[in-house]
């Protein structure tokens, strides 16, 4: 027999055997999976956040399939997503939700806010926090600014700016809320667009000792609180805030603030246009 | 002894990542977490050792009796490349979260080159079936040893303040030097 024809025989025979044991194997080891779960997986944008709360898209895949996750669970793909996966679950596509900004609620960077050490420590304001309350930072409810924020930030959408602050690039934010989960101090939140007027601070130290401390934190004058025609701004606890539900985007709160706290900040027309498109 | 010396040789003289310099890709991709460092490891070692056998046989009982040595290359594969599917679907039913956790990384297997490496090198060495299966296992456990050094430094990593340009994959490419030349000093053990 010819070399060529007992290798084609050996290679043929191996081959066979190897295919025999796996589909014996595949059978005894097979998986169910619900087709729908792949399907959904398919439309999900697929960057393993965790902002659904579940362990990544797969995990929410699964959930939704199980309905024990909501179709609009997904708030990076938003309303465009939530209407492609109720497609796949058989219900009617739901209305779409307002996208979500993260907001920084603190205005205190180096120039303004004062600082009664220098932090050596690990750049992680979790660490800063939980070891010594973060007590190098005069206002104890400021941003650290350490950078816990922009490192979590699967987007690459944030940035800590010149003043020690952290800056959201609008454009690049997908309201996944995983700043909101990093930061120690609840400093930064998700507020729906078009919402434009945000009171940055979170303080809830007594006015003089605000002023102590930071020259653009709410010392809690209630000017604010008297201007706004609609009542959505409150003040308790030494601080104002606002109920994004109930803002009309009238500015006035803006207008009369001594410290400049509170702040408009315009949307992005030409990527409104863009995204209505 | 003999056996203990290959085992020996294996794991640490001539290991295959940080001496030989196979398998480098799952060294770098899979050593974020010393958790799936070890259940990438320990897939490696299985799928190692089974191969081993495998390879070993077909070798003595059917390559070299018919005069096939050429075509030792896609039969090795093929039978690498089963053992993985075969892994692949047992993970996926008994362990579905580490499953999830090695992703790419498993069926990439199938390409680890440190697989492919030692069967050829275990044919070379003329090695009996027992050294096989014991130089395919010392492969595995050098293998996981490697990655479970490489991801425990880089757990801790995490708390050490790296300069801008080196941070992630750039100062784990200079760790796996210094690993690299660490696992040099065993040299002349055995």
């Amino acid at each position: 027999m010819s070399t060529s024809l007992i290798s084609l025989i050996s290679m043929g025979m191996l081959g066979a055997v190897l295919a025999g044991g796996l589909v014996v194997a595949s059978k005894k080891f097979a998986v169910e999976t619900d087709p729908k779960v792949d399907e959904i997986e398919e439309v999900l944008p697929g960057a393993n956040c965790g902002a659904c709360g579940y362990a990544g898209c797969r995990a929410f895949a699964e959930a939704a399939a199980g309905e024990k996750a909501p179709v609009d669970g997904c708030p990076v793909g938003g309303s465009k997503v939530a209407a492609l996966v109720a497609k796949i679950l058989g219900m009617e596509p739901v209305e779409g939700a307002n996208r979500k900004v993260a907001q920084v609620l603190c205005k205190g960077g180096h120039a303004e806010a004062k600082l009664f050490a220098e932090w050596n420590g690990p750049r992680d304001c979790r660490i800063a926090q939980s070891t010594q309350n973060g007590s190098f930072k005069g206002c104890s409810y400021g941003c650290l600014g350490l950078g816990t924020c922009v490192e979590a930030c699967p987007f690459g959408a944030m940035y800590m700016d010149d003043n020690g602050l952290p800056v959201v690039i609008e454009e690049k934010c997908t309201g996944c809320g995983m700043c909101v989960r990093a930061c120690p101090r609840d400093i930064i939140v998700l507020a729906e667009e078009p919402q434009g007027v945000h009171i940055r601070c979170r303080s809830l130290a007594l006015g003089k000792d605000v002023r102590g401390v930071c020259s653009v934190g709410c010392i809690a004058c209630r000017r604010c609180e008297k201007e706004c025609p609609v009542d959505a701004i409150t003040v308790e606890d030494n601080l104002a805030r606002i109920d994004y539900d109930k803002c009309i985007n009238c500015r006035k709160c803006v207008a009369v603030c001594p410290v400049n706290t509170i702040e408009y900040q315009e949307g992005k027309p030409v990527l409104k246009k863009r995204r209505a498109s | 002894m003999e056996l203990f010396l290959i085992f020996i040789g294996a794991v640490f003289v001539n290991n295959f990542v940080l001496v030989r310099f196979l398998g480098i890709c799952p060294f770098m991709g899979v050593s974020k977490q010393t958790e799936t460092a070890l259940g990438m490891g320990a897939a490696t070692t299985f799928v190692m050792v089974v191969t081993a056998a495998l390879t070993w046989l077909l070798q003595w009982y059917v390559l070299e009796p018919f005069g096939l040595p050429f075509l030792q290359t896609p039969v090795f594969i093929l039978v690498i490349a089963s053992m993985v599917q075969l892994v692949e679907m047992f993970l996926h039913k008994t362990s579905p979260g580490l499953y999830r956790a090695l992703g790419i990384y498993l069926p990439l297997i199938t390409t680890n080159c440190a697989v492919l490496g030692f069967s050829l090198i275990a044919v070379q060495g003329a090695y009996s079936f027992i050294q096989s299966l014991i130089f395919g296992l010392g492969a595995g456990i050098g293998f996981t040893i490697a990655l479970m050094l490489m991801a425990g430094i880089r757990e801790e990593l995490r708390f050490a303040d790296v300069p801008k340009p080196l941070a992630g994959t750039g100062i784990a490419f200079i760790i796996a030097g210094l690993l690299s030349l660490a696992f040099s000093g065993f040299a002349g053990l055995v």
